[in-house]
C-alpha cells in the first residue's frame, strides 16, 4: 500500500522515538531525519535505520522535499525555530506536526479534536505538551458532561526522561498545558503542575487531573465518560492506565493516571515521551489516510516571514 | 565548637512555611501583626506568602483565603527595616509571578529545585538577579544527593547568577554530619563572595544542632521560624536559636526577648495543632519524606482508613518528592484496596 511521506526535524528523545511509531504506521513512512549537530546519536540511529539526514538543519532538507514526495513533517526542535521551520515547509506544501510549545497552529488533542483540524485541512497543527496530551483528554472527558470551572493537573516525569530543552524552559510548558486545558479540555480556567523526581528505578509518568464542576458532579455519568476516554487514548497509546478514582470530594473529581511507553527509544517509564510522538503519529496518519483516500489535498500555503 | 564574632543573617519563615501549619488559612491581620513583631525585633528577612510559594495556590497545596501578592503588598507596607522574601519553585511558579511578587515588594527569593534538580531553575533565578533581587539556590530535599551531587547542583545555582546556595533539609532527616559535609563540600567548589544557607525541619529536634554545624563550616544565612511554627515538626525555632546564638557569640543583630515575647504571646496561641515533634512528625525525619506531607496524609488517612504513618513510610520507600502531594491520596487509595477498605 502507498504511504504518505514524512520529514523529522530534531534528532533528540522525541525525534529519535517518532521513527520508530512512524515505522510502524500503515499510513506513514519516514524517509528525512533533520538535525544540526553530524555528531548527535539520533542522526546515526536515523542512518542505521535507512533515513537519509542532514546535520544543516531544516534549509538541508528544503531542496529534497518535493523530489522525494515529503507532505508531512514533524518538528521537535524548539519553540525559537519552529516558525522559520513551519513557513518554509508550508511553502512546499508540507504539512506541520509541531511538537514544539511554539503553538502557530490550533492545538490538538487527537481524540478531542483532532477530526475537526483534518476537516479543516489545517496545515500546522500543535501537540501542546506530554502532560497535555495525558491530562486534557480526562479533562474534556468531565467537561463534556457538566461544566467545568477550573481543572489543575499534576505531571510527574522520571528524571532521566526530560531533556534539556524543557528543562531550561519550564515557564513555557507551564504556560502551554495551562491554556491548553481551557482551550480544548474547555475547562474556564487551567493550571498545570510539572514535578521532576530522579528516584532510581525511575518512576513511570504519572498525572492526576483534578476538576471543580460548578453543579454537583454527575458521579456515574463521568465515570462512565472517563473510563470510555480512557479507551479511546488507548488506541494509540496502550499504556494510558487508570490507577485510582474517578474519586469525588464534594465538587472536586480527581483521577490518576499512569503513561508506559512502548520502550521504543527510551524505556518504558518515558511514557511522557511515548504519548507525544504516538499523539503526533496518530495526528498524521489520519491526515495520510485522508491524503491517499483523496479527500484531502495539501496545498502550498505562502505566509509572510515573521 | 568555637564560633565568636561569626556574623549571620537569620531569615524567618513563620509567614511562608508556618502557612502549611496553618493549612494555608492565615489572615492578613495575622500576617500583619507577625510582620510588625518580626521587624521590630530586628529580624532582617522574612519571607510571605502561600506555603507552596509563588503559584501555590492550587488544589495540589491548598487555597489560601487570599493571593500572593494581597499578602506581599500587606506585609511590606508595614516593615520598616527588613526585607521580603519569597519562594519559587520551578513546574509551579513561574517568572511572571515572580515579577508580580517584585512589584508587591518582595526583594529575595528563594528558587527552590529538588536537589538533584538545578537545570530546572537557570531562567528563574536569572530573570531575579535581573529584577536585582537578593537570589538564592535552595535545594530540597538535600538528604537525597550526596556531598558532592550538592556541591554540583549548587555550582550550577551559583553560575545561573545566585548569590546563596542553600542545602535545604526539608524531611528533617539530616544529622550534623550529614549537614557537615554538605556544607563542606558546597564551600570548597564555590566563590568566595558566594554565601551557603541552612534549612532545617525539627522532626529529629536536630534544627538547632544542624544549624550550628552549617555555621561552622561556613554558613552565613540560617532559615528559622519564631516557635517553630512550619511543616512537620517545624523550622529550627528562631528564639531558641537566637539565645543559643547569644551563649555562643555568633552575632545575628536580633532581639532575643521581643523574639521569645512574639512566640509566647503572638505565635503559639495561633496555632491549629501545636507543632512538634509527634508520632507523625517524627515518622516524616525518621523516613525521609518531605514535611508538608504530614496534614495531607492525616487527611487522607482518615478519609480511607489507612493509618498516616503507614502511608508515610510508602511515600519515603517510593521516594516521593515535594510537589508530589497528589501521590498522597493516590497511595492512601492503592493501600486501602491492598486492604481491603476500598473496593477495586
Amino acid at each position: 500500500m502507498k504511504k504518505v511521506r514524512c520529514a523529522l526535524i530534531g534528532s533528540g528523545n522525541i525525534g529519535t522515538d517518532l521513527i520508530y511509531k512512524i515505522q510502524r504506521s500503515p499510513v506513514l513512512e519516514p524517509v528525512w531525519m533533520v538535525g544540526i549537530d553530524p555528531a548527535s546519536e539520533g542522526l546515526a540511529r536515523a542512518q542505521s535505520m535507512g533515513l537519509k539526514t542532514t546535520a544543516k538543519g531544516v534549509d538541508g532538507l528544503l531542496p529534497h522535499v518535493l523530489d522525494d514526495g515529503i507532505q508531512i513533517a514533524f518538528d521537535a526542535t524548539s519553540a525559537y525555530v519552529h516558525a522559520e521551520n513551519s513557513r518554509k515547509l508550508n511553502e512546499l506544501g508540507v504539512l506541520m506536526i509541531d511538537l514544539t510549545p511554539a503553538a502557530i497552529g490550533p492545538l490538538c488533542v487527537p481524540p478531542v479534536n483532532l477530526r475537526e483540524h483534518a476537516d479543516k485541512v489545517e496545515m500546522n497543527v500543535n501537540m501542546i505538551s506530554c502532560a497535555g496530551q495525558a491530562t486534557i483528554p480526562i479533562v474534556r472527558a468531565v467537561t463534556r458532561v457538566q461544566d467545568v470551572g477550573y481543572a489543575e493537573i499534576v505531571a510527574s516525569l522520571a528524571s532521566k526522561s526530560v531533556g534539556p530543552g524543557t528543562r531550561a524552559n519550564l515557564d513555557e510548558f507551564t504556560y502551554t498545558t495551562s491554556s491548553a486545558l481551557e482551550i480544548v479540555g474547555r475547562a474556564r480556567r487551567g493550571k498545570a503542575l510539572a514535578i521532576i523526581n530522579p528516584a532510581e528505578p525511575p518512576m513511570i509518568m504519572r498525572n492526576t487531573i483534578s476538576c471543580l464542576t460548578d453543579a454537583m458532579p454527575d458521579r456515574a455519568r463521568i465515570t462512565q465518560s472517563v473510563l470510555a476516554m480512557i479507551e479511546e487514548v488507548r488506541k494509540y497509546v496502550p499504556g494510558y492506565r487508570l490507577v485510582n478514582g474517578p474519586d469525588y470530594d464534594d465538587h472536586r473529581v480527581t483521577v490518576f493516571m499512569e503513561v508506559a511507553g512502548l520502550g521504543d527509544y527510551l524505556p518504558t517509564y518515558a511514557g511522557n515521551l511515548d504519548i507525544m510522538t504516538a499523539a503526533a503519529t496518530r495526528t498524521a496518519e489520519l491526515f495520510a489516510e485522508e491524503i491517499l483516500a483523496g479527500t484531502i489535498k495539501l496545498q502550498p500555503q505562502t505566509t509572510e516571514a515573521a | 565548637m568555637d564560633l565568636r564574632g561569626r556574623k549571620i543573617i537569620v531569615h524567618d519563615m513563620c509567614l511562608r512555611d508556618g502557612m502549611h501549619a496553618k493549612k494555608e488559612q492565615m489572615s492578613i491581620a495575622q500576617m500583619v501583626a507577625i510582620a510588625t513583631a518580626l521587624d521590630a525585633a530586628r529580624v532582617p528577612l522574612l519571607q510571605a506568602t502561600h506555603g507552596a510559594g509563588l503559584g501555590g495556590n492550587s488544589l495540589q497545596h491548598g487555597f489560601a483565603p487570599h493571593s500572593n501578592e494581597e499578602y506581599l503588598r500587606a506585609v511590606s507596607a508595614v516593615v520598616k527595616q527588613a526585607r521580603i522574601s519569597v519562594l519559587l519553585i520551578p513546574g509551579l511558579g513561574t517568572m511572571r509571578e515572580l515579577q508580580s511578587a517584585y512589584d508587591c515588594g518582595a526583594r529575595s527569593v528563594h528558587v527552590a529545585t529538588h536537589c538533584t534538580e538545578a537545570d530546572t531553575s537557570p531562567q528563574h533565578i536569572a530573570f531575579a538577579r535581573k529584577l536585582g533581587m537578593d537570589t538564592s539556590g535552595f535545594l530540597m530535599m538535600a538528604h537525597l544527593n550526596t556531598p558532592e551531587g550538592l556541591a554540583r547542583q549548587g555550582k550550577l545555582m551559583e553560575s545561573y547568577g545566585a548569590n546563596t546556595v542553600y542545602i535545604t533539609d526539608s524531611a528533617g532527616y539530616m544529622l550534623t554530619e550529614d549537614v557537615r559535609r554538605a556544607v563542606a563540600a558546597l564551600r570548597s567548589v564555590l566563590n568566595a563572595d558566594t554565601e551557603i544557607g541552612f534549612h532545617g525541619h525539627n522532626n529529629l529536634g536536630m534544627g538547632i544542632a544542624n544549624s550550628l554545624v552549617a555555621i561552622e563550616e561556613g554558613a552565613t544565612r540560617i532559615d528559622a521560624s519564631v516557635a517553630g511554627l512550619g511543616a512537620g515538626a517545624g523550622n529550627t525555632p528562631l528564639e531558641v536559636f537566637a539565645a543559643v546564638c547569644e551563649r555562643m557569640g555568633i552575632e545575628t543583630g536580633v532581639d532575643l526577648f521581643k523574639l521569645m515575647d512574639m512566640a509566647e504571646d503572638l505565635i503559639v496561641p495561633m496555632m491549629d495543632h501545636m507543632v512538634r515533634v509527634d508520632r507523625e512528625s517524627l515518622t516524616l525525619g525518621f523516613a525521609g519524606v518531605y514535611s508538608t506531607f504530614l496534614l495531607h496524609s492525616k487527611r487522607a488517612g482518615q478519609r480511607y482508613g489507612v493509618p498516616a504513618r503507614d502511608i508515610l513510610v510508602e511515600l519515603g520507600r517510593k521516594k516521593m518528592i515535594g510537589g508530589q502531594e497528589d501521590m498522597i491520596l493516590d497511595t492512601a487509595m492503592t493501600m486501602a484496596k491492598e486492604r481491603g477498605l476500598l473496593k477495586t
